[in-house]
């Protein structure tokens, strides 16, 4: 059952697929279909419970970081209250994808502003009249805007545009972006929470999130538990994409969910599937038997779906090369502005591109290795980890084609070392 | 209660004289930009110091030339550990 990118039709029950919550409302829903299928919330009657609705669902970030929304919430709320001059704090609807296999905040965006704004709406009035912004790329922005327009109490969100680069949804460089025009990340000698866009207590929040905020706010902890497990509980959605004649698909899954049910459901036979990456180019390669989708959990058969990216391998290619073309785009995509990052990424990239390449010399992956350890942990922002995270599960999963690589050789049908 | 050398990558030009005051704390890597030993993830951003190198520290923070250290305490539990991403 796959759906074109951009899309959303009713769905039919399956394992994987959960009663749509978030696109319930049904493609490109205008203020009408949003009211008929979700009622009126007011945001500022909603307000006094949000948090502690908040910490009995158990709704974590969405975004990648997956942190409990009612955590960062409350830093920020008490860091406004903190201090001589209480500020008001800023909130952020934080819609920038950044990386080509993530498309599912843009088809949110596209067919539930208004969930999204209701969201915004109801967390700025719990955080004490937040200044509010929707921060998004252009591809989603144009019904954002007719969104604001078509509803009351929306005068004061701002609207700013998110440029197309991988960086540019890191939350420090979403602040710098809507204070001086550039998306980059910002040295952190203090949290967002405490001084961020104007020295203001700040929340960045990925729309997803406040989407999610916006359900629990007119239904409830209990009612968003009733998807998921216990420890993974809600939905979430994901971009899901994969080899020709796979279509790009944003799905809607419970927590937990198998990763082999979500490959299904997107038209995909896990079977001859030799690698899957899950949570973006962040994220890890992992084989799809015996994994399950969740933040928390053991390492071994647990996949992490950082932002909700599930992106198959098709089994004609060979890992190593896919993973060497992602590590290229990373190198390409640091901000340059922290050394062991800007020098760090493309010296690991020009290993891997050997490696993948064919050329036979042993050293290859322990200077890989190396490389990772060295610029791990050492930027403004988490690019370097991210990167390297990555390129360690490659280590990992394709353990026997980097020997055969470095032995001369590609192992995949089609893949070509020489 | 402990005493963290923060690093500012994005002023950090890799010149290396803090390498050179503390010399036990931190080394240089291939490029020249400090690296914490013995140190793993954001602690190499966020370097804990032990009561016997904090003058030395004081004094890399008065002299780097682009001010990309400074001295924090940090108290309780670590900073959030922001994941990778968004
Ligand atoms: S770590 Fe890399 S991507 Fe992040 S701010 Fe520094 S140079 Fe830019
Ligand atoms: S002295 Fe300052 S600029 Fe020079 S390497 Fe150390 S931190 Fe970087």
């Amino acid at each position: 059952m796959s759906q074109a990118r951009d899309t959303c039709q009713p769905a039919p029950p399956a394992a994987a697929r959960q009663e749509p919550r978030l696109l319930a409302a049904g493609p490109d829903a205008g203020w009408d279909q949003h009211l008929d299928t979700f009622g009126p919330l007011d945001a500022d009657v909603a307000a006094p419970g949000l948090l502690d609705a908040l910490a009995a669902s158990g709704l974590t970030g969405r975004g990648g970081a997956a942190f409990e929304t009612w955590r960062k919430v409350t830093a920020t709320a008490e860091s406004g209250r903190k201090g001589l001059f209480p500020s008001r704090p800023v909130l952020i609807a934080n819609g920038a994808e950044g990386e080509p296999l993530s498309f599912k905040d843009r088809t949110l965006l596209t067919h539930a502003p208004h969930l999204v704004i209701d969201g915004l709406l109801t967390l700025a009035s719990a955080l004490g009249g937040a200044s509010m912004y929707v921060y998004a790329p252009a591809a989603g922005l144009p019904r954002v805007r007719q969104a604001l327009a078509g509803r009351p109490g929306t005068k004061r969100v701002r609207v700013v545009e998110a440029p197309e680069t991988f960086i540019s949804g890191e939350s420090s460089a979403v602040v710098n972006m809507i204070a001086t025009g550039t998306a980059v990340p910002l040295d952190q000698r203090r949290r967002l929470s405490e001084s961020g866009l104007n020295g203001r207590p700040t929340l960045v929040v990925n729309v997803e999130t406040l989407a999610q905020v916006a359900l629990i706010a007119r239904y409830g902890a209990h009612w968003f538990r009733e998807a998921g497990t216990a420890a993974d509980p809600g939905t979430r959605l994901v971009s899901v994409s994969g080899p020709a004649p796979v279509r790009d698909v944003v799905l809607e899954v419970p927590g937990g969910v198998e990763l082999s049910a979500v490959l299904k459901e997107a038209g995909m036979d896990p079977a001859p599937l030799s690698a899957v990456l899950v949570g973006g180019y962040h994220g890890r390669w992992v084989r799809p038997a015996a994994h399950v989708l969740s933040p928390v959990g053991p390492v071994a058969g647990t996949a992490r779906p950082g932002a909700g990216v599930i992106h198959a391998l098709d089994p004609n290619s060979c890992g190593i090369q896919a993973t060497a073309r992602i590590l290229t785009y990373l190198a390409n995509e640091s901000a340059r502005q922290c050394g062991p990052c800007m020098f760090g990424l493309p010296a690991m990239a020009s290993v891997l591109n050997r490696i993948a390449g064919g050329e036979r010399n042993p050293r290859l992956a322990s200077e890989l290795d190396r490389l990772g350890r060295l610029v791990s942990g050492r930027g403004a922002c988490r690019h370097p980890e991210g990167t390297t995270g990555l390129v360690s599960s490659a280590l990992e999963v394709f353990a026997a084609d980097f020997r055969a690589h470095l032995a001369g050789y590609c192992a995949a049908p089609g893949g070509v070392a020489a | 209660m402990t005493t963290i050398l923060h690093i500012d990558w994005t002023s950090c030009d890799g010149r290396g004289l803090c390498t050179e005051l503390l010399p036990g704390v931190l080394d240089r890597d291939d490029w020249g930009y400090p690296v914490a030993r013995g140190k793993a993830g954001r602690d190499r951003t966020d370097v804990p110091l032990r009561d016997a190198d904090r003058e030395a520290a004081q004094e890399a923070v008065f002299l780097c030339p682009k001010l990309a250290l400074s001295l924090q305490e940090r108290t309780g539990p670590a900073r959030e550990s922001r994941k990778p991403g968004r």
